[in-house]
């Protein structure tokens, strides 16, 4: 067992879990933190994207214990108040029908804005959506609303 | 996954102890191939020994044309470094086509040469380059290390620290990924430098990442793309399976010879 503690979303939590948990299922089943969700678990689809010392990674090909002692933002930590402007440009743009990829969706593109700036064209959002799969929408919506998001960041 | 003993290592010294200590350790730093084997459970090591902390295994450094790229410097970082793109941008450019964004923030340049996919892009770097892989214990020249698919030089309780080279005054990737995996079909390496024309191929070699001597010598004599439209590909080496057949194979190759040609100018 790995004794872990990080901090999620500016909260410090621990426990004590098996060495081979990966860190999606410890933000899910242990922190009870449900948003970040698991598509493929075979590091395709980017539905587990997190953000753990601000960078993107899959959390599905993530260990628990890899992440010990970092900190880690997930799509719940986002928002203040109000919906952060990525949030809220998938609401006014429509980016999303089932929703399912759509967590994964908008820690990647605050990742991409961190990365590359607030100005995206539309190449560049569907070159770095490589790592995100989308099965409703054709990602026409995901791009607008990242290239309005990011403006709004 | 089957259960394992996680231990990070804080210096290359403790990692090979700690290995030392392991009925059957592997040593992990990105894991994004080690850990989508061990879901799998075509892993199954006893120790995982995570090498992503270890500082000294970290970091770009470029004096002059002599680079050196640390084995825990992630895809991100390489394909990022303002001063390894002026040195030598072929292999910055290689870096931002591997996996994904976020893939690229946790693979590691030492974790892909030390796995050896016979799709992986940086061996075909490494072998073009004419790059020295440097261990714990010993310096390897790329040619004698890569050894066969997934099979390398490393004995098992060897750790890659870093890689050397010297930027080419020409190089250049160009792959062709498959549609889905996005892992290299064909991918050629291609670079002139003191060291004369190296030619490298990825994704395609039934044993692995392999150097041509044919399209070398080819574009030794004229570096222009059209030098190699008459070099022959022996399908016979390449491999065949539902993505393509070794022929069509073969034809990729070239054709990914000739872009690098183009894009290396």
């Amino acid at each position: 067992m790995a004794s872990i503690s990080m901090t999620v979303n500016g909260k410090t939590v621990g426990g004590e879990v098996e060495d081979r948990t990966l860190l999606v299922e410890f933000i899910r089943e242990n922190l009870r933190l449900t948003g970040t969700h698991v598509g493929c678990d075979t590091s395709q689809c980017g539905a587990c994207v997190v953000h753990v010392d601000g960078k993107a990674v899959k959390s599905c090909t993530t260990l628990a214990a890899q992440a010990n002692g970092c900190e880690i933002t997930t799509i719940e930590g986002l928002a203040s108040d109000d919906l952060h402007p990525m949030q809220q440009a998938f609401k006014d743009n429509h980016g999303l029908q089932c929703g399912f990829c759509t967590p994964g969706m908008i820690m990647a593109a605050t990742d991409m804005v961190n990365r590359l700036g607030k100005n995206l064209d539309e190449k560049t959002i569907r070159a770095e959506l490589e790592g995100n799969i989308c099965r409703c929408t054709g990602y026409h919506n995901i791009v607008k609303s990242i290239q309005d998001g990011a403006s709004k960041m | 996954m089957y259960n394992t003993n996680y231990h990070r290592a804080s210096s290359v010294k403790d990692a090979v102890a700690t290995m030392g200590k392991s009925d059957d350790g592997k040593f992990v730093s990105g894991g994004q191939t080690l850990i989508p084997t061990m879901k799998q459970r075509l892993a199954a090591p006893s120790d995982l020994i995570d090498l992503r902390h270890v500082d000294s295994m970290k970091g770009i450094a470029v004096k002059g044309n002599q680079v050196t790229i640390g084995a825990g410097t992630t895809h991100a970082e390489v394909n990022a470094s303002k001063e390894l793109r002026k040195a030598c941008p072929s292999i910055c450019d290689l870096a931002g086509h591997i996996g994904d964004p976020h893939v690229r923030n946790m693979g590691t340049i030492g974790g892909s040469i030390a796995n050896n996919d016979p799709a992986a892009d940086y061996p075909a770097a490494m072998m073009a380059l004419g790059a020295q892989i440097v261990t714990d214990k010993r310096t390897i020249d790329a040619d004698d290390f890569f050894t066969g698919m997934f099979d390398t030089a490393l004995e098992e309780d060897e750790i890659i620290t870093s890689v050397t080279f010297t930027a080419p005054a020409k190089g250049a990737y160009s792959k062709f990924p498959n549609p889905a995996s996005r892992y290299a079909m064909a991918g050629v390496f291609v670079s002139q430098g003191d060291s004369g024309v190296r030619v490298a191929v990825t994704g395609a070699g039934s044993d692995g990442v392999f150097r041509h001597g044919e399209m070398e010598a080819a574009l030794a004599s004229n570096w222009d793309s059209s030098a190699i439209a008459e070099c022959n590909i022996d399908a016979d080496d390449l491999l065949s399976d539902l993505h393509g057949d070794n022929s069509y194979r073969a034809n990729l190759v070239k054709v990914m010879a000739k872009r690098a040609v183009e894009a290396a100018g």
